[in-house]
């Protein structure tokens, strides 16, 4: 008889693979929701019993992005075959463009400090885990717990003092402040993850770089570097997350210039009624860059999440 | 290729000692190899001539300049890791090239010196190959080709054959043999396997605790080891040692032990005390004639000799012989030991007594 303990038959396979696909899509039904509200018009979007099958608008988008007024009789007269696109969709509710709304501004404070502070908080994690890595450190396992240790407080339990500190150092709701906070916040990760992954790598491969003929920055860059990447490449991940959906000290400590999306997208709910898809559309459009990064980097987070678990 | 001359050189890793005031010379295309148990100092030896660790005081010379403080990039030598340290995200061509892109040659002449190289050590048509899936045979060619690509001063070898099955150690170790005749180069090669040292070097040196025991050609190492450490970590099985209290005055060519005469080379040293005669395995012989008697306590076949544990009244020990010779467990033989090779050591000081035998190894070692 040929039966086997370990391979699945074919219908095991299948009844596997409908749980898994059944199971992915529960969980994601709420960003389905959010996804396919964004595309609804108003009123579909407070339907009841809600609708599934609807039709598309843009709508939702060209609110988010833009702020509108009431037509003035006069405008309304006017022929609008001219007019792009967002504009008649706009006037055929009675309104009119007048500017770009907050939320493209806010979008981009996000991009900004969520990347900004990922690059610095990689570099600097970067050079101070090669060197816990590489070199004789004093008191090396205690300064690495120390470092860990400020990421063991809940960052909100420090809102209040950090915020006292940003305004004597004018840093309040400025883009410097915030890529500063989030690099803070993130750096005890990213030096910990990357000391980890830096251990993993055979000294060998430096010294056989330093022997070739290579000075030890050339060494670290060209031979640890590339071996490295794959961890790096996570850590960058975990810190975008971490700055791309940060709320609290957001909230805190930044109020214009510098607020990033996720204190903003709420505010846009009272905004002259409640307009639901404009608020879906915005959460979709801030969903998009961290998934982009992510899919890109998805090979080496894949490898980086399973590093070091089986001996090479 | 160059000379290299270790000066008392030291090196301590915050309160041990991982070597202690070495002194030897390695003459130009020497084959050398540093010979000695794990944690005895080859390795942190080798690494500082390599510049791969600083010495704690201490010269080192290559090619008559003093290189001790230099980095390692400076140096102008290759080094061979156990764990061959290949670039795992550069193909084996890349790999082999590496050395030369960073001396800036021109891309034509990289080209052809891997060639050659590839050519010499048989791996040319792996050249475009990822060093990942490679052989633990080729890997070893590919981590040589990368150290004789550049034409260095020294070849440094940290174990390269430890990481190698059985089979294929005993190919490599012809193969370096021949690549180091072919091209004449000094090299320095870190073993803890004496047969692997004997096998291989033009000269060893033995090392132990930090401290160079002995060193010389390996036959006269073998031969005419200068302590017990060295004569009882060369050789398999290695030297046996009969102790016994007594005394040897200069110039005597005997020793008196339980009761029978021992020849030995004429002594020119004399001791008293707790001594021990040194006596290799192929040295011991039957005879009937001989007072001095043994009982059989275990036989190990081993094809054409084999190996027989006897214990005498000063001690277990190991005789080497024919197979051929009839030998059964409880016999109880005559021993008779080959008087020209015996070492008389002094068992306290654990150094050999100088003799008209060992004296021209002892003095130039």
């Amino acid at each position: 008889m040929s039966f086997s303990v370990t391979e699945p038959s074919p219908r095991q396979k299948w009844i596997a693979g409908i749980l898994v696909v059944g199971y992915a899509l529960i969980t994601m039904l709420p960003l389905l929701w959010i996804v396919a509200t964004g595309f609804k018009s108003s009123a579909d979007s407070i339907a009841y019993p809600p609708k599934i099958l609807f039709e598309p608008t843009v709508e939702g988008y060209v609110n988010v992005f833009t702020t509108q007024t009431r037509l003035s009789n006069e405008m309304a007269q006017e022929p609008r075959e001219n007019l792009p696109w967002y504009e008649q969709l706009v006037r055929e509710k009675g309104n009119t463009i007048v500017g770009q709304s907050r939320y493209t501004e806010r979008f981009f404070n996000s991009v900004i400090i969520g990347f900004g502070s990922t690059f610095f908080a990689i570099v600097l994690g970067t050079a101070a885990a090669y060197a816990f890595s590489r070199f004789k450190v004093p008191l090396k396992d205690d300064l690495l717990f120390f470092i860990l240790s400020t990421r063991m407080m809940p960052p909100i339990a420090v809102a209040i003092p950090i915020f006292l500190m940003f305004r004597n150092l004018g840093l309040n709701d400025t883009h410097a402040g915030m890529i500063l906070l989030y690099t803070a916040i993130n750096l005890s990760l990213a030096v910990w993850l990357i000391n980890g992954f830096i251990d993993e790598i055979p000294i060998e491969y430096e010294e056989a770089a330093l022997i070739d003929g290579y000075t030890r920055f050339q060494a670290f860059y060209k031979v640890v570097l590339p071996q490295a990447a794959t961890g790096i490449a996570s850590t960058a991940i975990f810190c975008l997350i971490f700055a791309w959906n940060e709320y609290a000290l957001a909230v805190l400590l930044t109020s214009g210039t510098a607020q990033t999306a996720p204190p903003f997208i709420p505010t846009i709910i009272g905004v002259g009624g409640q307009d639901w898809p404009a608020v879906a559309a915005g959460a979709t459009i801030f969903l998009v860059p961290v998934m982009v990064f992510t899919i890109l980097l998805r090979k080496h987070l894949l490898r980086g999440i399973t590093f070091g678990a089986v001996r090479k | 290729m160059a000379q290299i001359m270790i000066r008392n050189v030291r090196k301590d890793f915050g309160s041990f000692t991982a070597v202690k005031s070495s002194t030897f010379t390695i003459e130009d295309g020497e084959f050398f190899m540093l010979l000695g148990p794990s944690g005895c100092g080859k390795t942190t030896t080798l690494r500082m001539m390599a510049g791969l660790e600083l010495p704690t005081s201490g010269e080192i010379y290559i090619d008559g300049e003093e290189v001790g403080m230099k980095p390692a990039s400076q140096r102008d030598i290759a080094f061979v890791f156990q764990m061959f340290a290949l670039y795992p995200h550069m193909n084996v061509g890349k790999n082999i090239s590496y050395p030369l892109v960073s001396q800036g040659m021109p891309r034509a002449q990289v080209r052809k010196k891997v060639a050659e190289v590839a050519e010499i050590l048989g791996i040319a048509d792996i050249l475009n190959r990822p060093v990942g899936g490679l052989s633990g045979g080729d890997r070893q060619r590919v981590a040589l080709g990368r150290a004789i690509v550049r034409d260095p001063k020294a070849f440094f070898m940290d174990e390269p054959l430890g990481a190698l099955d059985a089979e294929f150690r005993e190919r490599m170790s012809e193969e370096l043999r021949a690549l180091h005749d072919r091209m004449n180069a000094t090299t320095v090669y870190v073993t803890h396997d004496q047969l692997e040292a004997m096998q291989m070097g033009d000269k060893i040196v033995v090392m132990n605790h930090g401290v160079v025991e002995q060193f010389g050609r390996p036959q006269e190492i073998y031969d005419w080891p200068s302590t017990m450490f060295v004569a009882g970590f060369l050789g398999s099985p290695a030297m046996n040692f009969l102790e016994f209290d007594g005394q040897l005055s200069m110039n005597r060519n005997s020793v008196h032990m339980n009761g029978t005469d021992f020849q030995i080379p004429t002594s020119l040293e004399g001791a008293r005390g707790r001594l021990a005669l040194g006596v290799r395995p192929e040295h011991v012989r039957f005879s009937d004639s001989s007072g001095y008697k043994g009982e059989v306590l275990a036989t190990e076949y081993l094809g054409t000799t084999q190996i027989v544990t006897i214990a005498t009244p000063n001690g277990s020990i190991k005789s080497r012989m024919s197979a051929a010779q009839p030998v059964s467990v409880g016999d109880m033989p005559g021993l008779e030991f080959d008087s020209r090779t015996i070492s008389i050591f002094n068992v306290e000081t654990g150094r050999a007594l100088l003799s008209q035998a060992n004296q021209e190894v002892l003095r130039h070692g």
